[in-house]
């Protein structure tokens, strides 16, 4: 099947059933998405499917045709950072890292939405993303700096 | 391997007391340094001056061979080699170098001597130095026990030092000019004139010349980067998915493996029937391994798919099936027979009828690891060489183990440390490795991808010591005057010792460790350890045993200054016999504002705790609210006498404060018919971000060795926690996981 993620076309030879976690990793080796639970319950693989975050460790691979995946590599690169990324770095808000990439793409994706949260807002959103390190209170500033980024106060 | 190292391995302990042999090995082997491990491979024009410093014409490598699960020990090390060095980041790479000998850790044994941290006596000296020098010989390379640090401080300054005069002695040498006119800044030996000479094209010269050791190390005044913030030098990667970490990584051929075990911890399968599995898509291989199966395929789903569709027979566990039967094990410990050591006798304990006397008991059950990065390991096996990639705390023991399986020579395994997404004491352990190596041993040729299921890495985490604490007391005058502590707990260190295949005879420290040396003098205190014959299978749990005995003991006391009358700040204050320690909890009143009023339902609660040598106090602040609990802030004080970096440690504390409330308030690991019963996050989740209490943190620097912060954090948290519970709402509680108990928001 064909499969679009960050804006170029994979042809993948998977089951239909196979989680769309597993073809980005396994398949396509971007692993920038990562493992943790594989029942949506930490986030760590959270993506972008026409911009919306989702957990592809619960998404068949055939729920991703015709649709556009994005993923941590596709949101932005160490040269061309994405305005979350780049707010993630100047809090140094990684020990571990491992959840991170899942925490920045449900942090991008709840910023369209919410452009201008509230402390409870952030809370809320991001309480779905687990980080077993314990970084929450720089990921919460970084969230509200990157939405002042993204609202081009900063 | 020598003999020697084959005979020490089996003697010496951590975590204890006794040190068989330790003395014999005589001061030759233990001033000998090591081989370095960079000169083996040496090309031509390369220079090494040491184990951590390799420079040739096109670049600078930092070896920083602790490994980084998180706590930012990578920067720390290659900062501690530039400081001396006079490298800027941007400037070197790094590189976790080859499981080694020479990367012994000087630190760890230090603080497993049966002595309070602050004691320079001569017996404490003594044994410190002895238990050094026994982890030297036997080539211990560890990252754990907030060790890192201490282990560094010095010794990677004086690598940086030595490799900077010894290219300044190979610029005298090619351009005439004497060394003493020369400075080093940036990667460069600097002229008198003006010109510089880069460090790389010093290299070839430098390769040639005798490295230059005893260097005067820097005056702290004139440090550029340590005690300064520091960007990490993963976080650009972290932050944009492109840090390859263990799971990461992909080979040409590379197949992937999955694995079901024996949920009843270490019992072995009876039977299985892969009748299924086998004509799976993408599955070439079923493959029967220790406890357990193990299904190869093409893809990392088809493997958990396949093996999940294996039938298999279970033995018993060989632990009591049921929960509750362990703790009746744990209760029916606090006997004679069982008493594992008297750590703390101050004054006499007697009661008598006319002083108040209270008793409590409190217990704290097993937790998880489950860093969010499932164990994995790769590994390729063939005639000649067996690589392995993985993150691992003991690469020298995990190389030595897969060598046992594989039948290779040791010389012949080749372990590629990788970083950790998160351990917490869980990459300590082998059972990853193993594995891979029996699956790779059959597959050889290919590089073998093995990945643990969240759901497998659930049922076969060795977890925390589980335990229970007996608190006698007597208060007087509006004093705390006697406190009279029992704790029973399984030995982490024992069940850990055996899997090392190594003995621990004596005493284990770590089930009081965090009570024996509280730093108060309190009239008449004994703290005794009973051991729990060993139940499941327990390892490190991040901050071991003080995790647990930190809990019982400040609870307890909180409850004596309580019955009191006391404050719980002033009275802590007043017992408080450690300069170091007192300011730590001065400096906490102050920051958290102590006796500022709270509104209704609120309630604030202290707690100080020492481990790893480093003492904590942290100020809980709750709210009662219709829907609960809700931890509003906490402030966190601690001295680790010189702060490297003011922005890791800031993170390190803050995350070790989420560690300890988050497992405290809400996570256990039970069993039922032998098995966990907790098999994924939703389970056993530690905190989310919507608990998550704001954080203040200080750092203190009047202590006088310099210690690591990625364990002390935690063991206050709970304690604390308890101790603010109690002053807002009146209710005690004794057990974790506190939301047995009571509601969080």
């Amino acid at each position: 099947m064909e499969i679009n993620v960050n804006g170029e076309a994979h042809e993948v030879d998977v089951e239909d059933d196979m989680p769309l976690l597993w073809v980005l990793r396994d398949e396509l080796n971007l692993t920038g998405t990562k493992y943790g639970c594989g029942i949506a319950q930490c986030g760590a693989c959270t993506i972008h499917m026409d911009g919306l975050a989702v957990r592809p460790c619960q998404l068949k691979a055939s729920e991703a045709k015709g649709r556009q995946i994005t993923t941590i590599e596709g949101l932005g690169t160490p040269d061309a950072l994405n305005a979350v990324q780049a707010a993630w770095i100047e809090h140094q808000v990684a020990q571990c890292g491992y959840c991170q990439s899942g925490q920045i793409m449900s942090a991008a994706s709840f910023l369209k939405f919410k452009p201008n949260p509230t402390d409870e807002e952030i809370d809320y959103a991001m309480s779905a993303n687990l980080c077993r390190c314990g970084t929450y209170p720089r990921i919460r500033e970084a969230v509200k700096t990157a939405a002042a980024k993204l609202r081009g106060e900063v | 391997m020598s003999q020697l190292k084959t005979i020490t391995r089996r003697t010496f302990l951590v975590g204890s007391t006794a040190i068989a042999g330790g003395v014999a090995f005589g001061t030759y082997l233990t001033k000998k340094p090591h081989d370095n491990p960079l000169a083996e491979n040496l090309k031509n024009g390369e220079a090494s001056f040491n184990p951590w410093v390799l420079i040739n014409e096109e670049k600078i490598t930092l070896v920083v061979p602790h490994m980084d699960m998180g706590q930012g020990v990578a920067s720390m090390q290659a900062a501690l080699i530039a400081e001396e060095l006079d490298l800027d980041f941007g400037q070197f790479e790094i590189s976790f170098g080859v499981p080694a000998a020479a990367y012994f850790n000087t630190a760890l044994a230090s603080e497993a001597a049966p002595f309070l941290s602050a004691d320079e006596s001569i017996p404490a000296k003594t044994m410190r130095t002895l238990m050094s020098s026994v982890f030297k010989i036997m080539g211990l390379q560890v990252t754990g026990g907030s060790s890192s640090v201490p282990d560094s401080f010095f010794k990677l300054r004086m690598a940086g030092a030595t490799a900077r005069e010894t290219l300044k002695k190979a610029a005298s040498l090619k351009t005439g000019v004497a060394v003493e006119q020369l400075k080093t800044a940036g990667g460069h030996v600097i002229l008198p004139d003006g010109n510089q000479l880069a460090y790389t094209e010093l290299a070839k010269l430098a390769s040639e010349l005798k490295p230059l050791h005893n260097n005067e190390l820097r005056e702290p005044a004139d440090w550029r980067l340590i005690g300064k913030p520091m960007q990490r030098l993963d976080v650009v990667e972290k932050s944009t998915g492109t840090l390859k970490y263990g799971i990461d990584l992909a080979f040409d051929e590379m197949l992937y493996a999955a694995v079901k075990t024996n949920p009843r911890k270490g019992a072995a399968m009876q039977s299985y029937d892969d009748s299924l599995a086998k004509k799976m898509r993408g599955v070439s291989h079923v493959i029967a391994v220790t406890n357990g199966v193990a299904v190869v395929a093409d893809n990392t789903w088809r493997a958990f798919k396949a093996v999940d569709k294996v039938d298999c027979e279970w033995s018993e566990a060989p632990y009591p099936a049921e929960q509750a039967d362990h703790w009746a094990e744990v209760v029916a410990s606090f006997i004679p027979e069982r008493l594992d050591k008297v750590w703390r006798d101050d004054g006499s304990i007697t009661w008598s009828k006319d002083s108040y006397e209270i008793k409590s008991e409190y217990k704290a059950p097993y937790v998880a690891h489950q860093p969010l990065e499932p164990l994995n390991a790769i590994i390729k096996v063939t005639d000649e060489r067996v690589d392995i990639w993985v993150a691992h705390q003991m690469p020298r023991f995990a190389q030595q183990k897969v060598a046992s399986i594989t039948g290779h020579e040791e010389e012949q395994i080749y372990l590629h440390n990788q970083y950790a997404g998160g351990s917490f004491g869980h990459r300590l352990e082998f059972e990853n490795v193993l594995l891979a190596a029996e699956i790779a041993k059959q597959v050889q040729g290919k590089a073998i991808k093995l990945t643990f299921s969240r759901e497998e890495d659930f049922a076969q985490d060795f977890t925390r010591q589980i335990g229970m604490a007996s608190g006698l007391g007597g208060v007087d005058n509006g004093q705390v005057v006697s406190m009279d502590l029992s704790i029973a707990t399984v030995s982490s260190s024992t069940s850990q010792g055996k899997r090392l295949g190594q003995a621990t005879p004596g005493p284990d420290k770590q089930i009081v460790e965090g009570a024996w040396n509280l730093p108060y003098a309190i009239p008449n205190f004994r703290v005794s350890a009973y051991r729990v014959p060993e139940l499941a299978p327990t390892s490190s749990w991040r901050s071991v045993g003080a995790s647990t005995a930190g809990f019982f003991a400040d609870c307890f006391l909180d409850e004596l200054i309580h019955l009191a009358g006391a404050d719980p700040l002033a009275e802590r204050i007043r017992l408080c016999q450690d300069e170091v320690v007192k300011q730590v909890l001065i400096t906490a009143g102050e920051l958290s504002e102590w006796n500022k009023p709270l509104g209704p339902n609120q309630g604030r609660g202290i707690a100080l705790v020492e481990s790893f040598g480093v003492p904590v106090a942290e100020v809980v602040e709750v709210t009662q609210t219709d829907n609960g609990i809700k931890v509003d802030q906490v402030t966190v004080v601690a001295d680790v006498g010189q702060v490297l970096d003011p922005v890791n440690f800031d993170n390190l504390v803050k995350g070790g404060v989420v560690w300890g409330l988050g497992h405290a308030m809400n996570s256990e690991i039970t069993y039922a018919d032998g098995k966990v019963q907790q098999r994924n996050y939703h389970q056993h989740e530690g905190m989310r971000m919507h608990q998550c209490p704001q954080i203040i943190v200080k750092g203190l620097e009047n202590a006088t060795k310099i210690r690591g912060i990625g364990e002390p954090p935690i063991p206050p948290a709970a304690p604390a926690l308890a101790n603010a519970i109690f002053a807002a709402t009146g209710q005690r509680i004794r057990e974790m996981p506190f939301n047995k108990h009571i509601k969080f928001v």
